[in-house]
């Protein structure tokens, strides 16, 4: 799981849970694997992204150093910025851990790369 | 482009039978939607899409098909429900060196908050056969065809959402037979709201399907 996917999860579908965003990070195995820098695509994700939850999930994972804590203006044009944001977004895969729930600690594995999300039966609420 | 005019289709070689006793082989409907993203690949390329979404992707071979015909860099999300679905679905992005990001999850369940007006292309084939009730619901390869009363009880669960996570600009494909009664579908998204076209329509043995395109009428998303 990158870290950009993670940015998109929050467990607000489990009952009682209003925001579940974002998710804490418990790493037990990270990778890095080198995709082609496209400073144009990275721009484009940025913009969509919550930085602060980014910056929040790369103190998780231990790896906030040179990350600023706001995100940079004019960034499009600062190579240097979107070098770190495509190294964190892109390149660093969470393989094993878990997504913590802030509100309620509930636990969602990520195994071989892949967060399960699914809740079991007794957790489902009706209207969601 | 192959000889034969069309864009060459992902490399699922690494897909065995035993794979298929557990998720849904790809199969006419699959290939249906794939001739309509091909069909639609101009207009597609001129979205210039960011975020891409499947729910229920299956082996993947059609959002993996999505990212081999898109020319610019796109984020590929992939959900299902089934957990051999999301595992086969890497794989078979791998195999087509294409990065596509699984998440095991129910329909967008994680999603819905964060991607609010983000989504600008979202393809869905989703269970559409006729079944009881009781058929819907399981998380194994029972999840990919049985579609309960009208072959519509998943993707009606799908469709509240269908307003909330697409961009201005964001299009929705859906994959259906007749017997999901088109009609109904666009009565549920809302005529004033969205515009529906029928990309493509194809009858294979007892099924008539055809993949429907929703895009919004106006680009405010509030409209």
């Amino acid at each position: 799981m990158k870290l950009l996917t993670h940015n998109m999860l929050s467990s607000n579908f489990v009952k009682g849970v209003t925001k579940g965003f974002p998710l804490k990070i418990m790493a037990s195995k990270i990778e890095e694997k080198e995709v082609d820098f496209n400073p144009e695509f990275i721009s484009r994700m940025i913009a969509k992204l919550d930085w602060p939850a980014l910056y929040t999930a790369a103190g998780d994972i231990k790896k906030a150093e040179g990350l600023p804590e706001t995100i940079t203006e004019n960034y499009e044009s600062n190579e240097d910025f979107l070098k770190i944001a495509h190294n964190l977004l892109l390149q660093v895969e969470i393989i094993e851990g878990d997504l913590i729930c802030p509100e309620t600690g509930r636990k969602f594995p990520i195994t071989n790369g892949i967060p399960n999300m699914l809740l079991h039966e007794d957790e489902v609420t009706g209207d969601k | 482009m192959t000889e034969s005019g069309h864009l060459p289709t992902p490399d699922i070689s690494h897909l065995s039978s035993s794979d298929y006793l557990k998720i849904y082989e790809p199969a006419e409907d699959s290939f249906l939607l794939i001739d309509a993203l091909e069909k639609d690949v101009n207009f597609l390329n001129q979205l210039r899409p960011t975020v891409c979404l499947e729910v229920g992707c299956g082996s993947g071979l059609c959002l993996t098909f999505l990212a081999q015909i898109l020319q610019t860099k796109a984020l590929f999300i992939a959900t299902d429900i089934n957990p051999s679905a999301v595992d086969i679905c890497q794989k078979t992005a791998q195999q087509n060196n294409i990065s596509i990001q699984p998440i095991l999850t129910d329909l967008v369940s994680c999603l819905g908050d964060r991607l609010e007006h983000q989504v600008d292309v979202l393809l869905f084939n989703p269970p559409y056969v006729v079944t009881s009730s009781s058929e819907v619901g399981s998380h194994g390869i029972e999840a990919s065809w049985a579609g309960g009363v009208k072959g519509r009880e998943v993707t009606d669960r799908l469709l509240p959402y269908i307003d909330k996570v697409l961009s201005k600009t964001g299009v929705f494909y859906l994959v259906i037979v007749k017997e999901n009664l088109p009609d109904e579908i666009k009565d549920i998204l809302g005529r004033d709201k969205f515009h529906c076209d029928v990309i493509i329509t194809r009858k294979s043995g007892p099924e008539h399907l055809s993949i429907l395109r929703f895009q919004r009428r106006h680009s405010d998303c509030n409209s």
